[in-house]
């Protein structure tokens, strides 16, 4: 009881500490407002504004067909160049894509020989690069079909693809929610950290250790303060940014994401005092959670599938509470899949904020009181 | 202007407001040259604001400032006599840097002064020998003793031969010895340089007597001006200490009177504290050598000592902050026990240096602890109320900390010490920088709290007359206990006429061998090298850049992590982010049962795209294992599958896609077409023994630089970029900001110093650092991950080059614009971090990106060397089809650079 009330009270004083600092709020609105939403807007992994020429050395009816079918907003307009033109022009970067169409290109297409189209593509552009070849593929395909008047092309069977939850596969989907969880940790690890070492710096955690406070309920105020905002935050952005502003749908419980956040962010608050107490100023903080949140954010399943790592990354991110974070709001946000299905994504993410909680409290009393 | 000789300073109608706060009202006083001016008053009455107005380090408000012939209004005028002025600001070495020796600290301002190699060392040299630093010399300034430090914070003042010191309270928090030590410096430069005038603050009215003039300011005005006799007669007083009490309003004075001890009364029962053999050491130092005491409950117990000596060290340990390398100690009978919250609640402490939330109110602070200490909601407001009024604080009650002056902040600090009532209180030099008044009221509280409560006290100070009000005293030094008694008998013991006497004289007998009195006088007939300051001066760069170095070389955690930190990234990114999905799970509804569809699945099964995760019953349960996440992709093969293929009637497969991840999906969909249409063909030979013309004509793609397609060829490049501006920025993002939180940006605005000087210096050093961590990345991506350098090398390292720098500028940028240390951390994570990721065509080619997200891409510098280090790694480019970029980062270094110069101040507010 009288923990509760200690724990209370110092995570009062922290919101205050928060809510002075005008430019850490201006920046805490940006991380929810306008980087969700010039990410999800902005970027895009289905085909689209796609550069591509065209190297026509047939000039036949075919190959006029051919380029006039790469339409906006896939396409910019394709334009025509020579052979020559390719190397440096791709060199730049000015077209992700080049199809050469060779001489004879129309002949031997009507006489059914089978000729070969050239698709050069500039393939350090990932994710452009896989998708694009397919869905050039398909329309060069579908003209051709149409231009040798058999109306569709006559497979003995069809593949037909259907997205669940998201049925055009718009990337903004994904990547509005994403963003948002993204932020979550970077602003979690940097904030509690920072504000462990700011009270280290100042001398004010020496005080707090000869006031009837300990460690633990310390830690634990900073949580559930930092928390709270970030919870906020994080929840008024996708009720606000995603839905409101963009019109994105999230179709699931809007309170199980809260609450799964909650437990999410006791995990990464606890992370962010554990590193605090590894660092002894806050230059040295700064420099030792790059790497920490850049990893978090970057490979836990929010940007690449997590399928795609190589073995023994995989497992390693396993380790992560953000990995089992993501994969919670993947589960409750878009397929509106319940507490049923996910809590033993919480229950992960708890037992691995317990463990950054626990290794914090360990180095805690020793780190602090050796300050200066 | 007449007869009369120029004024070294004059300062005439100054009015200063923050606030409702007026620290200065109309204030006009003249500094005579060759005279040592002393100004007096109480704490917050606009002291330090004055000498910081004089020195030019603050902004003027209203009314003129003149210094040495000029109006310090006036930029030129402040920039042309920086180089003849010296300023000390308050606080222990607040202007000096810990990680720095003490020579190094010197050289760095002869080195902003412009002086040669030469000139520095004779100096340097004759400087440490006359303050008696020399033996000190490598030992770097935060390990210095607090009246060491203020000894080296003059030396750095006197490199350049001032015309005139400014000194704001040097001596407050230093021990007698060391103060009787550092005015005979004082006196010995005089003595050499008579032209020389001198301005300080002081505390100590024993000091003041040493002063040919003395201002005692109140409330923000001058109340009184002239000679300490002239004063002394005025008020018909014995002492200045008197006298200065008599200055004041009558409503200040309050119940002042003199201080008597009663006796302390018999008591019996456990110590208070007992210490026995206490001994701590750091490293091979020894702070506290087998410390012993015993003291009585209810007794008042001094603990003296010059600065460094071991005293807070002991008070840690008594509180639990420390443990002790040997030796116990007991509290009311009890072990210290660092987890023992019953004993924390009987004991209240207060450490050295301001220790409360600086981001709090005073009230805001007291109820706080009101609250942690479980009072109730009345006794908290009675407790508060009660507290504001006895310590004078119900005025800036609404104020915060960090605004108030050093002694407001003392008595904030002692009335959180006394509000839960305890019944013993540790006090590390509570009184330092309070003035006369308030120390004394305090005191009178002491004693009252130890007499009529019986509350035991613990308390360390300089001031002498404070440590006469003790039951006992102890002497402390180097870490060990000279002696222990009553005031009067240590005087006694030693036959001296004041304690203060007996005190320096102990130290004398203690105290190294080099008696600073001793040695030679600085003896320098050379004036001092005054070059004309020119527009960019590469020496004051350089001064700069070598302590911003030097400082984080020896911070090798730092320096470890900024290098690591990037290797450990390049590895888990470069080969972490992938596109190329493997292993996506699917499970198959196959209600056909036919030869043909188990030969479609036998397709998928094969595939080392698909992991199978076996059949399905039914589409709800497809739904229930998509919902949870299970499978990523399911396939539902109608009834009549095989049937309708055999027979031309062109069946149609449902493939079922998890599109929560647009990744994953899209690329799962090219996958499973690919698959199927192998199934076809594969369908059709066995079927007709032909291959099918499925297309007319074949497409055939070429991936051009990355010829495997992997994602390990086309990240690494990118993770390099993404490097080389997240940690330079981090690094740099801290530099300004660190040096407004710690204080030693005040070397900046009283230096000679340019502010693109002082930004470039800080720049260089992580510019360095930023090249070392690109080579090893280089290397890496080369060894680990097998890229070659097809392009030009030049154009890579030239490109990395302008890249830092304008990364280590943004960095800068955003360290002048933000307040404090956490949101400079959180900016640079923040601001730079998406756009990179993002907007950079690291992941995500530039070309598809759509309006605001191009824009800003465009308007960062990281795209320009994503394209120089993708066209150097995979694309084997040179200069001739790059340097549209390097031009594009050389822009990005000088808009930095001018942002960073235009939003630096070169004065306080």
């Amino acid at each position: 009881m009288r923990s509760l009330h200690n724990i209370f009270r110092l995570g009062l004083k922290e919101l205050w500490s928060l809510f002075r600092d005008p430019v850490l709020m201006g920046l805490v609105i940006y991380t929810f407002t306008g980087a969700v939403f010039a990410v999800a807007n902005g970027v895009r992994t289905e085909v689209r504004n796609a550069a591509i020429a065209v190297i026509d050395e047939d000039r036949s009816e075919v190959s006029d067909r051919l380029r006039d079918a790469f339409l906006p907003p896939y396409f910019r307009p394709a334009p025509l160049i020579d052979l020559n033109q390719m190397g440096p022009a791709m060199d730049r970067g000015d077209y992700s894509f080049v199809l050469h169409i060779p001489a004879g290109f129309e002949a031997d297409l009507l006489a059914g020989r089978q000729p070969d189209l050239l698709l050069n593509v500039d393939a350090t552009a990932m994710t452009l690069a896989g998708n694009g070849t397919a869905y050039i593929r398909s329309i060069v395909q579908q003209e051709l079909a149409g231009f040798l008047h058999s109306g569709d092309t006559d497979l003995p069977a069809t593949l037909i693809p259907r997205a669940w939850f998201n049925p055009n596969l718009h990337s903004s989907w994904f990547f509005a929610v994403m963003q948002v969880i993204g932020n979550v940790t970077i602003l979690s690890v940097v904030l509690s950290g920072a504000a462990v070492i700011r009270e280290r710096e100042h001398g004010t955690i020496e005080h707090l250790m000869v006031m009837p406070v300990t460690a633990l309920e310390l830690m634990l105020a900073k949580i559930w303060a930092n928390g709270l905002v970030i919870v906020s935050a994080a929840v008024l952005s996708l009720l606000v940014v995603v839905q409101g502003v963009m019109g994105i749908p999230v179709p699931g419980s809007i309170g199980v994401f809260a609450l799964g956040a909650g437990v999410y962010l006791f995990s990464v608050t606890a992370l962010g005092i554990m590193l605090a107490t590894f660092a002894r100023t806050m230059p040295q903080f700064g420099l030792l959670a790059i790497p920490v949140f850049v990893v978090l954010y970057l490979l836990s399943g929010g940007v690449t599938p997590l399928e795609a790592m190589p073995e023994p990354l995989h497992s390693l991110m396993h380790l992560s509470p953000a990995t089992h974070f993501t994969s919670f709001a993947q589960a409750v946000l878009y397929r509106g899949a319940g507490l049923g299905l996910v809590w033993r994504e919480l229950l992960i993410v708890t037992c691995i904020g317990t463990v950054f909680l626990a290794l914090a409290q360990s180095r805690f009393r020793k780190t602090m009181a050796a300050a200066r | 202007m007449s007869a009369e000789p120029p004024a070294a300073a004059r300062l005439t109608g100054v009015t200063q407001r923050y606030g409702a706060v007026t620290a200065l009202d109309d204030v006009g006083l003249t500094l005579r040259p060759g005279g040592v001016l002393g100004l007096i008053g109480p704490d917050g009455v606009g002291k330090s604001t004055l000498l910081a107005l004089m020195a030019g380090v603050r902004r003027l408000q209203q009314g003129r400032v003149e210094v040495l012939g000029g109006d310090m209004a006036d930029p030129a005028h402040r920039a042309a006599c920086a180089p003849r002025i010296a300023y000390m600001p308050q606080g222990l070495g607040r202007n000096l840097y810990s990680t720095l020796s003490v020579r190094e600290n010197v050289d760095f301002f002869g080195r902003l002064f412009g002086q040669g190699a030469r000139e520095r060392r004779w100096r340097i040299d004759e400087l440490l020998a006359g303050t008696g630093l020399a033996p000190f010399a490598a030992r770097p300034a935060g390990k210095l003793s607090g009246g060491m430090k203020q000894k080296l914070a003059l030396c750095c003042a006197l490199i350049h031969d001032p015309d005139l010191l400014i000194l704001d309270e040097p001596t407050t928090g230093v021990d007698p010895l060391s103060r009787l030590q550092f005015w005979r410096l004082i006196d010995r430069i005089r003595a050499r340089r008579p032209g020389m005038s001198i301005v300080t603050a002081t505390a100590y009215m024993s000091e003041a007597e040493r002063f040919d003039r003395l201002v005692a300011m109140e409330a923000g005005q001058v109340i009184a001006s002239g000679t300490p006799a002239e004063l002394r007669a005025k008020t018909g007083t014995e002492t200045l200490e008197e006298a200065f009490i008599a200055f004041l309003p009558s409503d200040k004075r309050g119940d002042h009177a003199t201080i008597t001890l009663p006796p302390l009364p018999e008591r019996d029962g456990a110590p208070a504290i007992m210490a026995q053999d206490l001994t701590r050491r750091f490293g091979d130092f020894t702070a506290v050598d087998h410390v012993s005491f015993r003291i009585e409950k209810g007794e008042i117990f001094g603990f003296l000592g010059s600065n460094g000596c071991g005293k807070t060290t002991t008070m840690k340990m008594l509180t639990g902050l420390l443990d002790p390398t040997e030796g116990t100690a007991e509290l009311f009978g009890r072990p210290v026990d660092a987890s023992d919250l019953a004993t924390r609640r009987r004991v209240g402490y207060m450490s050295q240096s301001f220790s409360l939330y600086a981001e709090l109110s005073v009230r805001q602070n007291l109820v706080l602890h009101a609250q942690l200490f479980q009072f109730s909601r009345d006794r908290q407001r009675e407790r508060v109320a009660d507290l504001l009024e006895r310590f004078d604080l119900a005025k800036v009650a609404e104020a915060r900390p960090a605004h108030l002056p050093l002694g407001v902040r003392q008595r904030l600090q002692l009335a959180v010490a006394v509000l839960h009532e305890p019944e013993m209180l540790i006090l590390d030099e509570p009184t330092s920088g309070v003035d006369p008044v308030a120390r004394d009221r305090f005191w009178a509280l002491l004693i009252g709290l130890s007499r009529q409560d019986g509350v035991t006290i613990f308390i360390s100070t300089h001031f002498m007359n404070e440590a006469e009000r003790c039951d006992r005293i102890s002497l402390m030094h180097a870490g060990r206990v000279l002696a222990v008694g009553p005031p009067d008998e240590l005087r006694a013991a030693r036959g001296a006429d004041s304690l203060e006497e007996a005190f320096i004289d102990v130290l004398r007998a203690e105290t190294e061998t080099a008696d600073p009195d001793a040695a030679p006088v600085p003896q320098s007939g050379q004036t001092p090298s005054r070059p004309r300051s020119p527009l960019l001066s590469v020496g004051r760069l350089w001064a700069f850049a070598r302590r911003e170095g030097i400082e984080l070389l020896r911070d090798r955690v730092r320096l470890a992590f900024a290098l690591i930190g990037p290797m450990i990234l390049m590895i888990a990114v470069g080969f972490g982010i992938s596109f190329d999905v493997e292993n996506l799970t699917y499970a198959t509804l196959d209600r056909d049962q036919s030869a043909e569809s188990r030969a479609l699945m036998r397709q998928f099964e094969g595939s080392r795209y698909f992991s199978d995760q076996g059949r399905l019953t039914s589409l709800a349960a497809m739904e229930d294992s998509l919902r949870a996440g299970d499978i990523r992709m399911a396939l539902v093969i109608p009834p009549g599958f095989g049937h309708d293929l055999l027979s031309g009637d062109a069946p149609e497969v449902a493939l079922w896609l998890d599109g929560s991840n647009t990744v994953r999906a899209e690329t799962a969909r090219r996958y499973a077409q690919t698959a199927f249409l192998d199934f076809l063909v594969e369908m059709s030979e066995t079927e007709t023994g032909t291959t099918p013309e499925i297309y007319p004509a074949n497409l055939e793609p070429r991936f051009r630089y990355n010829q495997s397609f992997e994602s390990a060829e086309a990240i690494p490049p990118g993770v390099l970029m993404m490097m080389l501006i997240m940690i330079p920025t981090m690094m740099t993002a801290l530099g300004v900001v660190r040096e407004k939180e710690l204080g030693s940006i005040t070397n900046l605005y009283a230096a000679p110093a340019r502010k693109l000087e002082f930004l470039l210096g800080k720049q260089a050093p992580y510019v360095a650092v930023a090249m070392v961590s690109f080579a090893i990345l280089v290397a890496m991506l080369l060894t680990v991950f097998g890229l070659r350098v097809q392009g030009s090398a030049g154009a890579l390292v030239t490109g990395a080059l302008l890249y830092v720098g304008a990364a280590t500028g943004f960095g800068l940028v955003i360290s002048t614009v933000v307040r404090s240390q956490i949101a400079a951390i959180f900016g640079s994570a923040i601001i730079v971090m998406i756009p990179t990721v993002n907007f950079s065509g690291m992941l995500y080619p530039v070309a598809t990106l759509d309006g605001v997200a191009r824009g800003i891409g465009q308007g960062f510098p990281a795209l320009y060397f994503r394209n120089i280090s993708a066209g150097v790694f995979n694309k084997g480019l040179g200069f001739a089809d790059l340097w549209a970029n390097h031009l594009a980062l050389a822009g990005f270094c000088l808009l930095f650079w001018a942002l960073a110069a235009a939003l630096l101040r070169k004065q306080e507010a």
